[in-house]
């Protein structure tokens, strides 16, 4: 399914935060958004799964307006996976996962074979099946992650939509949950701070700051040395990734940009 | 070795659930007849239930005060625990999803100081003279219960950031200068006899109890019961916090607005049949989470139940544990209750 945001604009507390952003992402592809802190990724993903409403512009899924379906229609085209990391409340890895469903179930409907095959399902997908009894605070930073991209997968969504998803986790974790994107691929739109692992899982980027689209592109197109001084303030270099052939950005960690941009 | 498949997983918590439900409805019977024949004149429980047959047969009633005591005093007394426990429960449950702090409770929020106030304002006044089976009591609670519970929500959300702490502050807070206003009003009344009798009912008391009573409560319990049921799912998104819950296709804005009103009216009918019983709310959730885990679709159903287990027994406790006059139901859970909220404190600062 395509993504499509059209003119976008939010005001949180009377201040425009978002500024006329279009962006797009094509059938099964996974499109990225980066920028620095504050640069509005997280409001722009917010109004896709409609916790924020957008002062004006449209999310168009397929064309028609995510605005005009009900809150349970739009959930089940798209899932969310929000920086929101868990609870207190006792409720086990399964449960977690389990609640993707809630977009297809009425009110006292309990769970059907259906259900359980899908909920089984994505815990196989992302590895955690086998501790399905296990209390969801138990977990590490990185099986948390995995069992809420489950919940995600339960959704059954055609965009799938997540906000730094691998904030604060290990190397090896990181590489895991993105692989996980790449293997289960649909219509995807991840805020990632990470450019490197932007450059590599990404099929396009779109780069925000200060609340306004200011590139877009394939990774190789977008991530340049001008760039990155320009928007982000950091001196780097930008590579052939010697395994894999990516851009590779090489970041000197010693200065910031000067005014003239070094390639 | 052998790996549960999660198909095995779910039947096997499911059905722990309703071994869990079943058990508790058992000891609910149980403890019913045990209420029902101890006190300042025990009945033996043959008769109890001999003399409950009796009046549900239309049979004429044995001769002798029991059949009295125990269809006319007991009997609903012990109803009126075992509903007020159950909606404590209901509502506990709810409120700590609702506000997503495991220690909220609607008394520690100081929704139950408003209910007070409201009740407290309704009986000084002259408007909850039990008119309408106490609706103008309930409905005087339930109006305190709301303005004081969205005092409180909007104070500890005041610029946007959302801190357990500082709803718990404003909850203890709000909730000690509605006291001192009801203690005031309290003290306006000349009439001591009517003080001593508010002041009684202030620190939770189910001494009022009389068949007529209790259809308010019963419908209240069972309602609040099945809107809660049927938000099961929603409570549980919003355990992970709002924005999941609103990627999940919840209208959070409503599901919140549903909870509070439920919450509030629930609390306020609750407060006005048998004032302000603490710890209740707050304790039986957290006990039956660790029994059948967090999912409110299990959870609600078996803390009704606990509630109204855990209140038929404190009730049988505050009626016999003297001999010479019967505790306030307060005093007896504030007796259980504070030290079981140390612990869990102490609980959780370990974590």
């Amino acid at each position: 399914m395509r993504l499509d945001v059209e003119d976008l604009r939010v005001t949180l507390s009377g201040r425009e935060v978002v500024s006329g952003v279009h962006l797009f992402a094509g059938d099964g592809e996974i499109v990225g958004l980066v920028g620095p802190n504050g640069s509005g990724k997280s409001t722009v993903l917010r109004t896709v799964y409609r916790h924020l409403r957008p002062s004006s512009g449209r999310v168009l899924l397929d064309g028609d307006d995510v605005r005009e379906l009900t809150a349970r229609q739009a959930a089940r085209h798209v899932a969310a996976l929000p920086q929101e990391r868990g609870t207190d409340f006792e409720l086990s890895v399964r449960e977690v996962v389990a609640m993707g469903r809630t977009p297809y179930k009425s009110a006292f409907a309990g769970e059907d074979p259906e259900d359980r095959r899908i909920i089984t399902t994505a815990l196989e997908q992302v590895g955690m099946a086998a501790d399905a009894g296990r209390g969801f605070s138990t977990l590490s930073g990185g099986e948390r992650q995995r069992v809420l991209l489950a919940r995600a997968f339960t959704q059954q969504p055609d965009v799938l939509v997540l906000d730094e998803p691998t904030n604060h986790l290990d190397v090896r974790h990181q590489v895991e949950l993105l692989s996980l994107l790449r293997e289960h691929r649909r219509t995807t739109f991840v805020a990632l701070h990470d450019l490197n692992a932007a450059a590599s899982v990404c099929d396009r980027l779109h780069v925000l700051d200060n609340g306004a689209v200011v590139a877009s592109g394939t990774p190789r197109e977008v991530l340049t040395g001008e760039l990155l001084a320009e928007v982000f303030g950091v001196r780097a270099a930008v590579v052939d990734h010697p395994l894999t052939g990516d851009p590779l950005i090489a970041f000197d960690h010693r200065a910031p940009a000067t005014a003239v941009p070094l390639t | 070795m052998a790996v549960l498949s999660p198909r095995r997983e779910r039947d096997t918590s499911a059905v722990r659930a309703g071994l869990v439900a079943a058990a508790l409805a058992v000891a609910l019977l149980v403890l019913l007849t045990v209420a029902v024949s101890l006190g300042s004149s025990n009945i033996p429980v043959g008769q109890v239930w001999a003399a409950v047959g009796r009046k549900l047969t239309g049979a004429a009633p044995a001769a002798g005060t029991s059949d009295v005591i125990v269809w006319q005093l007991r009997v609903p007394r012990a109803l009126l625990a075992a509903l007020v426990g159950a909606g404590l429960g209901l509502v506990g449950t709810a409120v700590q999803a609702l506000v997503r702090n495991p220690l909220a409770d609607p008394y520690l929020l100081g929704i139950s100081s408003g209910a007070s106030l409201g009740a407290v304002a309704a009986i000084v006044f002259g408007a909850g003279a039990g008119g309408l089976l106490g609706l103008g009591l309930s409905g005087a609670a339930f109006v305190g219960a709301l303005l004081s519970f969205s005092l409180v929500w909007t104070m500890a959300r005041r610029g946007g950031g959302f801190s357990p702490l500082r709803l718990v502050l404003a909850g203890v807070g709000i909730g000690q200068f509605l006291s001192g206003i009801t203690s005031f009003l309290v003290l306006q009344t000349a009439d001591e006899q009517q003080t001593r009798g508010v002041l009684f009912w202030l620190m939770g008391n189910l001494g009022g109890a009389k068949w007529s009573l209790l259809t308010v409560p019963a419908l209240a319990v069972v309602l609040v019961g099945l809107l809660l049921q049927s938000r099961a799912r929603g409570l549980n998104a919003l355990l992970m916090g709002d924005e999941t819950a609103a990627g999940l296709g919840i209208d959070v804005t409503r599901l919140r607005r549903e909870l509070f009103v439920a919450t509030s009216l629930l609390t306020g009918v609750l407060v006005a049949v048998s004032g302000a019983i603490g710890f209740v709310g707050l304790m039986v959730p957290h006990v039956c989470r660790l029994v059948v885990g967090g999912d409110h679709r299990r959870l609600l159903p078996v803390a009704a139940l606990f509630g109204a287990v855990l209140l038929v027994a404190v009730d049988v406790v505050a009626r016999t544990a003297l001999e010479t006059q019967e505790l306030p139901v307060g005093v007896v859970t504030a007796f259980i209750g504070a030290p079981t909220l140390l612990y869990l404190l102490d609980r959780r600062l370990e974590k």
